[in-house]
């Protein structure tokens, strides 16, 4: 782990309360210009290693350094960082422009100079002519550039996002979402996001930190953690997956994977044959006529869903989700299929 | 960097910069040794002194030097150990001097402050109160005022019930003085003539708390039940405690029901003797469930809205019929605030002052039993130390069987979405009766209020005379043009204005002392936050004869010699109505979403700006709410500021019991419906310009909460 010139390094980084490991050890680094999501379900730690960045709960153990400088013993008013929170937390009682020239009072009384860097990010951020609003009379998708701009006002070393869209509906998030990754990459930003929706971290991030219970589970580019994830609750939390417990078996030349009777081929470079879980995407497998090289199954339900049609199938690996996408070819209830997949498509963790 | 780091020992945030602050703190303190007078009846300061030979004051100079030298280098352990000593010092010497020694002045109050405030600051920067010189500050010095201005009186008191005459230790006095007759008989419950003064207090409370429980009770469910909507009432029942000088019941029933009360008079008509039964038992009682059962009422009336109406809905639709649902659910859901309304109504029947002054006649209790033990002929402090000793054991049993029975079984508040619905509606039985007691009730609480508003205007209005008059307001509050412009002849104008000045400056200091310990409370967590909760509430449970008779005891005499002052009126008002102030503010802060305060933090402001510019603006209802409520509260007055008001500085509710005692009954009413209407006077203004604010920003809350 090299010493980042900007950027933010967490160092063996413990949050104990009491006996609960909220984050256990933890080590990262986010480089310069780098936008990482801390991804996780609900208590896994990634709001409170976000908020330990901030400087808004301290560490129990660890260091955390950001721009090359140790901050570990500042409080959140002396660390070069701003949060975008999750409610957005704009001062009622303030206007627009007073909300964001807060951060510039703070450490200077030139109103006028604040003013203009206030202005400058307000134009930034499309809010010219709102200075003089209160925030309850915005709506939320501009209350959250709001936030963004009093964020952004003091060109923070590293900027926070805790869930930013998380109380915008949905229609609105994939283009918020959007904007912010587009703000994030013309300014070089660097960006430490937190989010509980896989699809969001997948749409945003440069580096997708997975974790669980505290520890990190996986960390990597969207494409890694989609295509290559390390174990079952990785593959079964990023997308969806079918997991089928089996075994991994010798044929031939290659490896296949054997469970309830059935075995298929399947890519499995260099592990050993033994009992196996393997992971394959729903939209991987593909619904074909009964026959060799193809599981045997009978489709039990089907959903239209516009874009595609979800069909449950029964096989000899138990109950696998299917999405077909040749809407026009709708399968009957009770139906015999088969079900095939790429031999690459299929991940196989061991077990 | 890279390699893994020791674990560290605690996990704080240590402060960057050196801290001007306190180096500025410690000069003042310093200035204040150097320049001010030290003691309280003016003079040298106490570098003066101590070069005219008062060496004992030599060590606190220099551990004062110390102080500011280390701060100024930046050395926060070394600060904080010479601001400590100089404390110690200043104060330690201070107490041994005793009564020979000087009395404390402003040099020496802004000394011994300021060096408080540095050891604070000194100690945040070691790293406690997660290294917050405000927060470390708040605490520090209101921990102090309070050790100071309740634990220490209150303290000393105590004590001195176990010392002789003398001032030497003697327990067997104590015992002796503890466990007589006086106190504890119970002759009267085995048919005897009369009871100790604690079984009678004891047998008055228990009277009044179950009595204005079951008042309040049904006035609740005439409100919240009835069908209809009684609103004005609320309003009015909410108001009225807050305005109403506490003996105004009192006088109003002696009007009514003394031997030349205008019923009784009435009833001889009709061939019923006149009698003195309204003075004892039954009239206190009386008087004390017009006073307690609004605020019975207002807690039933919170805890019934708080029911939800799904639960009584479930019920119905279960086949319930309208009685079972209150037999099984609401009075179920309703207990814990029966039981809190109980003991309140008990807590405050044992520390009622006025109206047992007034009716209580040979029904002796204890609060005015502590009263004519310090003011009466045979001025036994001892004695009325014992007194306080025991009633205000009663109230902490009270407290704490509450807290016991309480502090976990509020099963009102669990859901947390409310969901719709309509109050299932009352027995139609039960709504009659109900229905028939409450309007008697108001009837007759209105009937009282309007001998007052009347009383004023007439001749006597206690022995029937009741031709017009105004003379009442003439000698009391009479206005003269004289030779060098207005002329304030009334003889109760005094009063008047020494009350409305104390009140004025008690309210805002009540007011920052409460909301900043809110504040601290419950936005910063850090080691003894529990203890420091309980030492701003504690002063709650004590009555306020018990605090008047602690001052008296502890700050006549040096180094903290007040008696006889305007100072001492103050203090014993903020430090008296401060717990009001602190749960005002921690219930205001609630609203607030604590993200404001970390938003704040992100951008870099300190938490002294985020305190100015974003707490304080949020909490401006609480703020004026707590102002209002400590100004009204130190107009109204009376078990506490008997003990300390003087000739000099007379407040009005001390001057008006003088002249009940003096039979003076008309100038007494007239005074009290001066006071009535100053403060719904005060009380509608304020709440025009909260009104105002809140309509400044309107949707404010829908923020403010956040998620």
């Amino acid at each position: 782990m090299g010493k980042a010139a900007g950027g933010v390094v967490f160092d063996q980084v413990s949050k104990h309360y009491g006996e609960v490991k909220a984050v256990d050890a933890v080590s990262f680094t986010v480089s310069p210009g780098e936008l990482v999501t801390l991804l996780g379900p609900s208590g896994c730690g990634k709001t409170t290693i976000l908020r330990m960045v901030a400087g808004l709960e301290p560490v129990t153990s660890g260091h955390i350094a950001i721009g090359g400088t140790d901050v570990t013993l500042r409080a959140a008013n002396e660390r070069n960082v701003s949060m975008v929170f999750q409610s957005y937390a704009l001062f009622p009682h303030m206007t627009v422009l007073e909300n964001v020239c807060y951060g510039p009072l703070s450490t200077s009384s030139d109103k006028a100079a604040a003013r203009k860097l206030a202005h400058a990010k307000l134009d930034m951020l499309g809010l010219a002519g709102l200075g003089d609003r209160l925030p309850s009379e915005l709506s939320g998708g501009q209350q959250q550039r709001v936030a963004v701009a009093r964020s952004l006002v003091l060109e923070p070393a590293v900027l926070l996002f805790d869930e930013p869209l998380s109380n915008l509906d949905a229609k609105l998030r994939r283009h918020v979402r959007q904007e912010i990754r587009d703000l994030q990459q013309s300014l070089s930003l660097t960006v430490i996001y937190v989010t509980h929706d896989q699809e969001e971290a997948l749409a945003v991030s440069d580096h997708i930190i997975v974790m669980e219970n505290g520890r990190i589970a996986q960390q990597g580019t969207p494409h890694e953690l989609y295509e290559k994830p390390a174990s079952r609750f990785l593959a079964d939390f990023i997308g969806d997956a079918n997991l089928v417990e089996g075994e991994l078996v010798v044929d031939g030349e290659g490896r296949a994977f054997a469970a309830g009777g059935a075995t298929m081929p399947v890519v499995a470079d260099g592990m050993a044959p033994g009992p196996a879980t393997l992971a394959v995407r729903p939209h991987r497998l593909r619904l074909v006529e009964p026959g060799p090289g193809s599981l045997p199954g009978v489709c039990k339900r089907s959903a239209y869903i516009g874009s595609r049609t979800e069909y449950m199938v029964a096989t000899p690996w138990g109950d696998l989700l299917v999405f077909d996408a040749e809407a026009h070819k709708p399968r009957g209830r009770d139906e015999a299929v088969g079900v095939a997949f790429d031999r690459a498509a299929a991940i196989v963790l061991p077990r | 960097m890279t390699q893994s780091a020791p674990a560290l020992e605690r996990a704080i945030f240590v402060p960057m910069a050196r801290d001007r602050a306190t180096v500025v703190v410690a000069a003042v303190a310093l200035a204040a040794l150097v320049a001010a007078p030290w003691a309280a009846t003016g003079g040298p300061s106490a570098l003066l002194r101590a070069f005219s030979g008062e060496a004992v004051l030599w060590p606190l100079l220099a551990a004062a030097l110390a102080t500011l030298a280390f701060a100024a280098l930046g050395r926060d352990r070394w600060t904080a150990g010479a601001a400590a000593l100089a404390v110690a010092w200043g104060i330690g010497s201070g107490f041994a001097g005793g009564n020979s020694g000087p009395a404390f002045g402003i040099g020496a109050a802004v000394a011994l402050g300021a060096l408080t405030v540095c050891l604070a600051r000194a100690i945040a920067r070691r790293g406690l109160f997660n290294g917050d010189a405000a927060v470390a500050t708040i605490v520090v010095v209101i921990a102090a005022l309070l050790l100071l201005f309740i634990f220490y009186p209150v303290g000393k008191s105590l004590l001195s019930a176990v010392l002789d005459p003398a001032g030497r230790f003697a327990p067997a006095l104590a015992a002796e003085r503890l466990l007589t007759a006086d106190i504890w008989s119970v002759d009267c419950l085995r048919g005897g003539a009369r009871c100790g003064v604690a079984i009678n207090s004891a047998i008055l409370a228990i009277i009044v708390g179950v009595l204005s429980t079951l008042l309040g009770l049904i006035l609740a469910l005439v409100v919240q039940r009835g069908g209809r909507r009684y609103s004005g009432l609320l309003k009015v029942m909410s108001i009225l405690p807050i305005i109403t000088p506490p003996f105004v019941i009192a006088l109003a029933l002696v009007v009514l029901f003394g031997r030349t009360g205008l019923v009784t008079s009435w009833l001889e008509a009709i061939g019923v003797p006149r009698s003195r039964w309204i003075y004892g038992l039954p009239g206190v009682t009386l008087a004390q469930l017009l006073s307690f059962s609004p605020i019975a009422f207002m807690i039933l009336h919170g805890a019934l809205a708080a029911v939800s109406p799904a639960l009584e809905e479930a019920a119905q639709t279960l086949r319930a019929s309208r009685g079972r649902v209150f037999r099984t659910v609401t009075w179920p859901l309703l207990r814990p605030a029966l039981a809190n309304a109980f003991l309140l109504g008990f807590v405050e029947s044992l520390a009622d002052f006025a109206n047992p002054i007034v009716l209580a006649g040979n029904f002796e209790v204890l609060s005015t039993k502590i009263y004519f033990a310090i003011a009466g002929a045979q001025h036994d402090p001892g004695r009325a130390a014992v007194l306080a000793s025991v009633l205000l054991g009663f109230t902490i049993l009270a407290f704490w069987l509450q807290q016991r029975w309480l502090g976990r079984a509020s099963y009102v508040t669990v859901s947390g979405k409310g969901d719709g619905g309509i109050p299932a509606q009352l027995p139609r039985s039960m709504w009659f009766g109900c229905f028939g007691i409450a309007a008697a009730w108001i009837g007759f609480t209105l009937v009282c209020y309007a001998v007052i508003l009347v009383g004023g205007f007439v001749k006597d209005i206690g022995r029937g005379a009741m031709s017009l008059s105004l003379s009442h307001f003439g000698a009391g509050f009479g206005i003269e043009w004289g030779a060098r412009g207005l002329l304030f002849t009334g003889s109760a104008w005094d009063s008047f204005f020494t009350t409305i000045t104390v009140a004025a400056v008690a309210a805002p200091l009540t007011t920052v002392i409460g909301l900043l310990a809110a504040y601290v409370i419950t936005r910063h967590r850090f080691a003894g936050r529990r203890s420091f909760e309980f030492l701003t509430m504690v002063s709650f449970a004590i009555p306020g004869t018990v605090i008047g008779v602690s001052y008296i005891v502890a700050f006549n005499v040096p180094p903290l010699e007040l008696t006889g002052g305007m100072l001492i009126l103050v203090l014993c008002f903020v430090f008296r109505n401060m717990p009001v102030g602190v749960r005002a503010g921690v219930a205001a802060l609630a609203q607030i979403d604590k993200t404001l305060d970390e938003a704040s933090a992100t951008l870099r402001a300190s938490t002294s700006r985020t305190l100015r510019e974003v707490i304080v603006p949020l909490l401006r209802p609480a703020i004026l709410a707590t102002l209002v409520f400590s100004f009204t509260h130190a107009m109204t007055a009376v078990s506490a500021v008997i003990f300390l008001a003087t000739a000099k500085y007379n407040l009005a509710t001390v001057y008006i019991i003088g002249r009940v005692e003096a039979g003076e009954y008309p100038l007494a009413i007239a005074y009290s419906t001066v006071l009535i209407f100053f403060m719904l006077a005060v009380l509608l203004l304020v709440q025009k310009a909260v009104g105002d604010a809140r309509l400044g920003r309107r949707t404010e809350n829908l923020i403010a909460t956040g998620h």
